[in-house]
Parts: C-alpha cells; sequence; structure tokens
C-alpha cells in the first residue's frame, strides 16, 4: 500500500518579515475564506484518484496558518479526511506563529485531529525580532506556548533563527538557553539566508560574504529608502524609526561570529538532550519529524494549495503562485500545475545522495541498490572515495554519513554527488 | 549584365570611427533601393553580430547596388565599407585597393579626427579620387562651416562643394550619390586582356568552401575558367562568379575589368588564397602580379586556450580560417602547464585582440582562456645572442640577460586645450616621454608622446577617453625599442608557480602591480578545504601575498518540500563553476582568473 504525505500551503500572515521569501502576504478576511473554498474544491477535485494511498502525515504550513479561523481549518481538516486516508497515528502538524493563536483555536485543532505545534520563535530577544520584523515579543511567544502546553500539545517544535543582524554570540546563547529551558520536543535551528526579492535583500545584498555559501549577503547598505516605500502593510521596521531617512541596519554576523554561534548551537542543545537527526534539525528522542523526514526519503508527497511542491512517483511538480488563477481553477488540477520536472534515473540518484545525507543517520547503500538495481560503489565509487580522504564522509559498511567536517560543508559534499 | 565599365563606381566611404559611415552606407542601401526600408536592420554592412553590438565596423563588407542618376542613367556603385578603428588599419588598406574612389566622411561637429587624416592618406596613397561629405549636420553643435575650412586646411582637398548631410535622417544623401556619379571616376582596363584580379579579401563558408573577394583590374572571369594564384602558385577551376548583394552572395555570368565581385574554386586548401595575391588565367596569365599589400606585424602577443583540452584542434581550425582574411593574426602552438595545449597569438592591438577573441566564441563557439597580453621585448644576454620574447615563459634565468629592450610608440593625441593637462598627466603615469605639442587651431592641440606599448596596451584607450570626456583621439605608430628595466611577475598558487599568470613589467610598478595581481586573484580563487597563499615573486623575491582562507562552513539552510528543486539549481551551479576551472597542483583556478591581470586597474 503506498504512502502520501500531505502538505498544505496557508499564504497568509499578518504582516510580512522583512527576511520572508516564502510565498505569503497579508489579506483580509474574504480573500481567506474564498481560499478556504478553493483548497476544499481542490482536495475534492481529487476524488478516488489517491483512493489506494494512506496519509502517515499531514502538515498545515505558511506563512501562518494560524492565522485562519477555527471554523476555517475544521473544514479543511473535514474535506481531507473526506478525500484520503489518514492514518489514525498519523503525525498532523500545524504551524503557528505568536499574536495569532488562541485557546479556542487550539481546541478547534485538536478535535480535528493536530497532535504536532511548530512554533516560529526566531529569537528571544525583541531587538532582534523587530529587526527580523516579527510581529510579537518574547512575552507574547511565552503566552502562545503556555496555551499550546495547557491544550495538551505534547509535541512541539520551536523555530530559531541564528546570524540575525546585530545578534552576538551571548545573545544567541541565550536564545538557546532560555528556548531549551521550555524543553520543547523539537528545533529547528537555521542561519539567515538573505534572499533575493525581500527587503533584507535591499539592505544587505552588498555582495556575497562567501562564495561558498548560499546567498548570504554582506554589510549593511545606508540606503534605507526600501522600507519607508512599504508602508503600514509592509515589514516591520527594524529600527522602529519609520520615515527617517537616515537609519542605519545593525550589521550582520561575520563569518567567524557565525560559526561560533553554530559551534554554540549543537553543543548547548546537545547538552539539553537534543539530537540533531537533520543538518538543520534537533530532537528529543522519538520527536524527529516525520513529516519531514518523508522529503528526505524521497517518499511521496501532494501539495495542495497556492504555489505548493509535490512527488509523486517520478515527477516533481508545483502549483501556479499566482491567487486568481488559483482561486478559479483549485478544483482542476491540470490547470494549477505548473513547472512538471520529470526525474531521470540519474536525477534520483543524486536526490537519493544530497537529501539522504541531510539525516544524520546518512544512506544506506543497500537501499539505494533497491532502489536504482545498481551498486552505490558503481557509480559514487570515486566520489565516495574521495570524500572520505578529506574527511567529510564516514563509510561502515552499509551506511554512509556525513562526518561532523562533512556537515559543516555539506553543499561542498553534496555537489559532488551531481553525475555530470 | 554586360558592363559598361563608365556606368561602374568602385568606392568605399572612410572616417573616423563614430562619425557615421555605416549609417551612410545605409542610406544609401536604402535609397538605392536594394531593400526596402523594412527589411533594413540598422547598420546592414556591419553583419557580425560583434559589429551591431559595439557600433563599430570590423571586417570591410562590400556590396553592389544599382543608382538611377538624374542624367537617366543607372550606374552600378561597388560600396565597401571600411573599418575606422586604428587596430584595423590593414583592413582598410585592403578595401581601398578594390576602390578608384573614396567617399570621407567628416563629423559636422567633430571635424578632423587622428583617423580622418589617416584614412585620408591611405585613400591618397592608393591614388583615390576622394570626396568629402560633411555629415551630422541635424546635430546642434554642427558647424559645417568650421568643418569645410578644417578639410581644405589641413588635409588640402577642395570642401565647398561638399554636400552638407545627414545620413541618420536622410537629408541630402541624394547629393551624394550624385556627386558619386559626377566626381569619381569610372574604372580602367581591358576586358580583352589577360586576367589580372586582386584579392582583397576571402572567408570561409560551410558550403562553398573559400569565397575570394576580388577587384578585376584586366581581362575577366567566369565559370569553368581555370585559374591561378600568382603567389601561391596554387591552381583550380573557376565555380561561381558573381557580386554582392545584401548579406547574400548573387551569382553571375562574368566579372569584367573594373568590376568587383566573388569567386569560387574548387579550392581545398584556405592556404592557398592568400590576401593581396592576383589571381590570373592559368591558360593565358598575364606578365606579372599586382602590387600586394603591405605585410602588417602584430604588436601584441597573448596566448589562447581552449576552456575545453579536447577542443585544441577546432581552435587550430577557427584560427585558420580567421587568419584567410586577417593577415595580421599571427598564431603559433605553445604549451602551459596550468593551461594545458594553446597557441600564442599575435595581433594589432588590444580590441584586435579582444575582436578576435570574441569571434572565436561566436562564430566557432569556442570557450577560451586568455592570457594577459604582452608585447615583444628584446632580450639581449650575456652570451651576445638576442631573444624575441613574446611569452613571458621563456624569459631565460637573470644571471643570462645583460639587459632588456621593450618597443615603444610615437603616440600622436588630438584634444581640445581644457583636456591638455588631464591628457598629458595620463602620459606621465604611463611612462611617457614628451615631444611636442602644437595647436591646430585655437582650441585644439596635437600631443605627441613617446610611450612604451606595454602602456597603452591594457586600457589606454579607456583612460584617454574617460580623462577627456571622450573628446580625445588617439593614433600611434611603432617608433622602435629601447632599453627599459624590466623584470618577470610570477604568481605562486598554494607555492606552485602558475606560468600562465606570469608577466614582464617595468621594474618600478612591479611591487604595485603584483600586488592588485594577488587582491584580484583572492577575490576570484574560491574557497578550498585547505588555506591558499597567492605570492607575486619576483625570481625568488616574494612582494606580495593574500591568502584565500579554508572553506569553513556553509550557512545552514534548511531543504523541505518546495526547497527541493532549487537547492538542486543550487549545487548545479557549484558544481558547473568547477567545470570552469583549472587544475594547478590541488587547487581549481577558475578560468577568469587568468583574465583577471586584463583588468587590474578597474578598481
Amino acid at each position: 500500500m503506498n504512502e502520501l504525505e500531505l502538505y498544505v500551503h496557508i499564504p497568509f500572515c499578518v504582516r510580512k518579515c522583512a527576511y520572508c521569501d516564502f510565498l505569503s502576504f497579508p489579506s483580509k478576511e474574504d480573500l481567506r475564506q474564498e481560499y478556504v473554498n478553493a483548497l476544499i474544491r481542490e482536495i475534492r477535485g481529487y476524488g478516488k484518484r489517491y483512493a489506494s494511498c494512506h496519509v502517515p502525515t499531514v502538515f498545515i504550513g505558511g506563512g501562518t496558518p494560524s492565522i485562519l479561523s477555527s471554523t476555517q481549518i475544521q473544514a479543511v481538516f473535514s474535506a481531507i479526511r473526506e478525500t484520503f486516508r489518514v492514518d489514525p497515528e498519523a503525525e498532523i502538524t500545524m504551524e503557528a506563529n505568536p499574536g495569532t493563536v488562541t485557546e479556542e483555536k487550539l481546541l478547534a485543532w485538536k478535535g480535528a485531529g493536530v497532535n504536532r505545534i511548530s512554533i516560529g520563535l526566531q529569537s528571544v530577544r525583541d531587538e532582534e525580532l523587530r529587526m527580523l520584523g516579527r510581529i510579537h515579543d518574547h512575552r507574547q511567544f511565552l503566552d502562545t506556548w503556555r496555551l499550546v502546553r495547557q491544550a495538551g500539545m505534547e509535541n512541539v517544535n520551536i523555530d530559531l533563527i541564528s546570524a540575525i543582524p546585530g545578534q552576538t554570540p551571548e545573545s544567541w546563547r541565550e536564545t538557546l538557553r532560555k528556548t531549551v529551558e521550555l524543553a520543547p520536543e523539537h528545533l529547528s535551528v537555521y542561519s539567515l539566508i538573505i534572499e533575493e526579492g525581500t527587503p533584507f535583500y535591499e539592505w544587505y545584498s552588498n555582495g556575497p560574504r562567501d562564495p561558498q555559501s548560499e546567498d548570504r549577503g554582506r554589510g549593511a547598505k545606508k540606503d534605507a529608502s526600501q522600507d519607508a516605500r512599504d508602508g503600514a502593510q509592509g515589514p516591520a521596521d527594524p529600527a522602529g524609526a519609520s520615515g527617517s531617512d537616515d537609519q542605519q541596519y545593525p550589521p550582520l554576523p561575520d563569518e567567524e561570529t557565525e560559526r561560533l554561534m553554530y559551534e554554540e548551537t549543537e553543543n548547548i542543545l546537545t547538552e539539553y538532550g537534543y539530537a540533531r537527526y537533520e543538518i538543520s534539525n534537533y530532537a528529543k528522542p522519538g520527536c524527529a519529524c516525520r513529516h519531514n523526514i518523508g522529503y528526505w526519503q524521497r517518499k511521496a508527497y501532494l501539495g495542495i494549495g497556492l504555489g505548493s511542491s509535490s512527488l509523486i512517483g517520478t515527477t516533481r511538480f508545483c502549483h501556479t503562485p499566482d491567487m486568481e488563477t488559483y482561486l478559479a481553477c483549485a478544483g482542476d488540477p491540470g490547470k494549477i500545475c505548473e513547472e512538471e520536472q520529470f526525474l531521470s534515473k540519474k536525477d534520483e540518484m543524486e536526490e537519493f545522495m544530497f537529501l539522504g545525507l541531510r539525516m544524520m543517520c546518512g544512506v544506506r547503500k543497500s537501499e539505494f541498490f533497491r532502489l536504482f538495481g545498481i551498486p552505490v560503489d558503481t557509480v559514487y565509487g570515486e566520489t565516495l572515495k574521495k570524500l572520505r580522504e578529506y574527511g567529510l564522509l564516514e563509510i561502515e559498511k552499509e551506511t554512509i554519513r556525513l562526518t561532523k567536517r562533512g556537515i559543516d560543508i555539506s553543499n561542498y559534499v553534496f555537489a559532488q554527488f551531481l553525475l555530470s | 549584365m554586360a558592363a559598361d565599365q563608365s556606368k561602374i563606381r568602385n568606392f568605399c566611404i572612410i572616417a573616423h570611427i563614430d562619425h557615421g559611415k555605416s549609417t551612410l552606407a545605409d542610406r544609401i542601401i536604402e535609397m538605392t533601393g536594394l531593400l526596402t526600408s523594412r527589411e533594413m536592420q540598422s547598420q546592414v554592412l556591419d553583419n557580425m553580430d560583434l559589429e551591431r553590438e559595439r557600433g563599430i565596423t570590423i571586417k570591410s563588407q562590400a556590396v553592389r547596388i544599382v543608382y538611377r542618376a538624374k542624367d537617366g542613367e543607372e550606374y552600378i556603385f561597388n560600396l565597401i565599407d571600411t573599418p575606422g578603428h586604428v587596430d584595423f588599419t590593414y583592413e582598410v588598406s585592403r578595401s581601398l585597393a578594390a576602390c578608384d574612389g573614396a567617399v570621407l566622411v567628416v563629423d559636422a561637429a567633430q571635424g578632423i579626427e587622428a583617423q580622418t587624416l589617416a584614412n585620408v592618406y591611405l585613400a591618397l596613397d592608393h591614388d583615390l579620387e576622394v570626396l568629402p561629405v560633411i555629415n551630422k549636420i541635424d546635430l546642434p553643435s554642427a558647424d559645417p562651416e568650421r568643418v569645410v575650412e578644417e578639410i581644405e586646411d589641413v588635409i588640402g582637398l577642395e570642401a565647398q562643394e561638399a554636400p552638407r548631410i545627414s545620413a541618420k535622417t536622410g537629408l541630402n544623401v541624394e547629393e551624394v550619390l550624385e556627386q558619386i556619379v559626377n566626381n569619381l571616376p569610372a574604372p580602367q582596363g581591358d576586358p580583352s586582356a589577360p586576367l589580372q584580379a586582386l584579392i582583397f579579401d576571402s572567408l570561409y563558408d560551410a558550403y562553398k568552401g573559400v569565397i575570394v573577394f576580388c577587384r578585376v583590374r584586366e581581362g575577366h572571369i567566369k565559370a569553368g575558367m581555370p585559374i591561378r594564384m600568382m603567389a601561391t602558385g596554387a591552381e583550380a577551376d573557376v565555380v561561381e562568379v558573381g557580386y554582392f548583394g545584401a548579406g547574400q552572395f548573387i551569382p553571375c555570368d562574368e566579372l569584367s575589368a573594373g568590376m568587383v565581385g566573388y569567386i569560387t574554386a574548387s579550392l581545398k586548401n584556405v592556404k592557398d588564397t592568400r590576401v593581396g595575391d592576383t589571381v590570373t588565367n592559368a591558360d593565358r596569365p598575364c606578365s606579372e602580379p599586382l602590387p600586394g599589400y603591405k605585410k602588417v606585424n602584430p604588436m601584441v602577443y597573448c596566448g589562447l586556450y581552449p576552456a575545453d583540452g579536447a577542443k585544441y584542434p577546432d581552435l587550430r581550425d577557427a584560427l585558420e580560417k580567421l587568419q584567410l582574411n586577417d593577415a595580421a593574426l599571427q598564431f603559433e602552438p605553445e604549451t602551459s602547464i596550468a593551461l594545458g595545449f594553446g597557441f600564442r597569438c599575435g595581433f594589432l592591438g588590444l580590441l584586435h585582440l579582444e575582436v578576435i577573441q570574441e569571434r572565436l566564441e561566436r562564430e566557432y563557439n569556442l570557450d577560451l582562456v586568455t592570457t594577459a597580453p604582452g608585447v615583444i621585448y628584446k632580450v639581449y644576454k650575456t652570451d651576445g645572442t638576442v631573444i624575441d620574447l613574446t611569452n613571458p615563459s621563456n624569459l631565460p634565468d637573470p644571471s643570462e640577460i645583460e639587459y632588456m629592450e621593450e618597443p615603444y610608440v610615437s603616440a600622436e593625441i588630438m584634444v581640445t586645450s581644457e583636456y591638455v593637462g588631464a591628457i598629458m598627466d595620463l602620459c606621465q603615469e604611463r611612462r611617457g616621454i614628451y615631444v611636442s605639442m602644437e595647436y591646430i587651431e585655437q582650441t585644439r592641440a596635437v600631443i605627441k608622446y613617446d610611450l612604451p606599448l606595454n602602456e597603452i596596451i591594457y586600457d589606454f584607450f579607456d583612460a584617454l577617453k574617460s580623462r577627456s570626456r571622450g573628446y580625445a583621439s588617439f593614433d600611434y605608430e611603432m617608433k622602435g625599442y629601447q632599453r627599459s628595466e624590466l623584470v618577470k611577475l610570477d604568481i605562486l598558487i598554494n607555492k606552485e608557480p602558475v606560468d600562465a599568470l606570469s608577466f614582464i613589467v617595468f621594474k618600478d610598478t612591479a611591487y604595485e602591480r603584483g600586488r592588485k595581481m594577488c587582491e584580484k586573484l583572492k577575490g576570484e580563487i574560491p574557497r578550498h578545504l585547505f588555506e591558499i597563499p597567492i605570492q607575486a615573486a619576483i625570481g625568488s623575491k616574494v612582494i606580495a601575498r593574500e591568502t584565500v582562507k579554508a572553506m569553513r562552513k556553509d550557512v545552514l539552510a534548511k531543504c523541505y518540500g518546495g526547497d527541493i528543486t532549487r537547492k538542486r539549481k543550487l549545487l548545479e551551479k557549484q558544481k558547473e563553476g568547477k567545470k570552469r576551472m583549472r587544475q594547478v597542483g590541488n587547487v581549481e583556478i577558475p578560468q577568469k582568473a587568468f583574465m583577471s591581470v586584463l583588468k587590474l586597474d578597474e578598481d
């Protein structure tokens, strides 16, 4: 029997954060209701297509899904359960942001079967939260946290971001410690990435800080005119000085500072009993996120909603990011589908390696052989030998995994697995 | 078409760069109805993409058009467009040999410039009738009367009757056509004499093979005729003759004395046809060849390497084909430890180098790595021998060198008076030796300097333009060699000398160059798993150092369902970057790093 993970995208938030490049935007209530109606049309539109599949995980992500009303969320779940065979033991995650969560909503979610909550905290320092353009302060987060626990949610993730402009190793340690003291079951920790098309990109993209890293920026741009034009609905004004043209943005932490923060993360989280099970994810024993592991193991997943991505069989595709098109055509999967990519065997082998190696447990040689009918050493023998010599991979009989140094420069390692 | 010589006009258009030569050619083509304005692409004769993009003419182009004059007769015009840049003087010279007259275009605002003079003298050398035309009279700053006086005073050409035109709008272009008919001579030559035709250009076509462009001086030529190339001795039968339409070859029955056209023949080897050679009838040869062209010598050398080593034969092939109609291009094989097999190539100047490089990349689809351009140094060795050094790697050990000489040029810079100071500063910075300055009129001066060629091959043109806000024009000729304090600067990457990065430099600027070079390379070489020192050294003495830090960690990025496709692209980009690298020892050096030396003065 086939498994199919479900992801539902809610592209709404109260206000766009300054670093965020997700498909998400502020909205009025009518649009949200229209969107929920469209989601339901999309879900029902699948009819019997996935009748043979059972659903081990559901993830409601965003944006800020917790912005939706209880009724709206309930309606979405009803449609899901009518159309798909959701396992009784399914992991059902809801993303929630402080400032949008109420006791009433939590009860409704629980009633709909939600058993895992993922809270976007990012930092415990209010000035850092402001810098990021978050709508909440730390006190509001604590309120949300208390509500979540009171509602009996026993599997909770907290998202944190390191390398925020102005952040110091001390403030990062404080964020880590104050967070682990709450004893969440799971923590996701990323470095801030300066993405194109965000206000941060305008402020910080004076050129890549390091050619090896992703799209990080360097040095604060003096020109602040960018944020003034965005008005009330725009990103937060990090310095709280809207309208002032001569404001300065705090600098991004330099490379060494960032590296220090990165080392501290693993030290402190390990000290508190969390195990790193993926490059940027930590969990208490037994609390790793099954849904996300599915992505790295290349399990089939169906994305529902605006701009969402899917992997079905050997095809990756994603939905239109255009709201108008989506609302008009949601009931007709063919019309909202864009960017179809058919994976060749080579593509699949590459993905198997660069996604699988993200997990600390690594990949298994026998699994590679089972999937592709060819020994991994025949395909990647040279690469594996070289990376092992460089001390980036650890190979024990069956298992191939990243070493600590390999984790540090994982992009370098992964790139080696692309077959010309 | 039976050719009546009196109804033929073979002419070229000559001008300083940017004075509107190609625009006038376009307008003439359009007005004679060869192409409707709808079919006209701007600048028809600049048919290389490169020419259109840069707005310069690189290759001479010929086109035949028919003009019905006011006297009611139809005339055949063979119009040959010529380049205006100093690097391409030899191209101009070749085209002129195919003409009987020249239309001299002078900008009504800028007046006479260095290349105006140079081209006029070339035309007069070839005994061409010169017809002056004042262009751009629609510009607010146009002063046609001043320019007319200038032409009469400086060149000594009668210019009162010169058409005042705007090639852009088409104003008075008709007058130019009439004057071509009335003032330029018709060709001479006896159609029944033994064949004597001058090859002024040629190109290689995948379908037709070698296409020879020629001007028939005496006799006639037609398909089936056995021909002989008088210099190379190659013989072949003519397959096709014809003339030049707009961007196409139009076959005809024969080309007779006075006509300009093309020949294709059963020629196997591209080397058999040499520009400047004379074509004759193998069965009824003429007594002697026409005078050829002055041979031009390259002044700038650099190494050209295929990015993909397997493309070496393709590069050789492409260079051979380009050389076919570019006599100034020279090349010989060389080997570099860092770059593998390639060619040391000689060019007339940096623009010529760039143009060849771009043509190789675009027309022949080759990815190239270019090493720093250099000049020919004379190395006087202690054993009394002298070497002409074109490749820095071949510099003998300092202990074997008595002294070295570098080439100097006599430079003539024409500039308006307010920029005289700035230009003189520039020449001083470039080790120039002041020769003279004279005002040719109140506001314009000609400054003469002797400059080391080495100092002008990099970015002298750009510096000149920027310091004079585009008003200075520049011409130079080789002067000779002078003794100079020169050293070889080596670059060591991870302690290994990289031969392709070595260059010869004036001793006093070596430190500065070395430092800039290390800085530049630091930015070009990606981080590796280990630290990489970059050093500049003269002999065993290190004069500058930078370090590329080791790769320590990537940014912690998430990777969920929606990120996978993007992640793959990112990894592919990283991997693609690697492909364009050259392995030197343990270090992968991006190909563009080898060219970064070209741009040391940019920041």
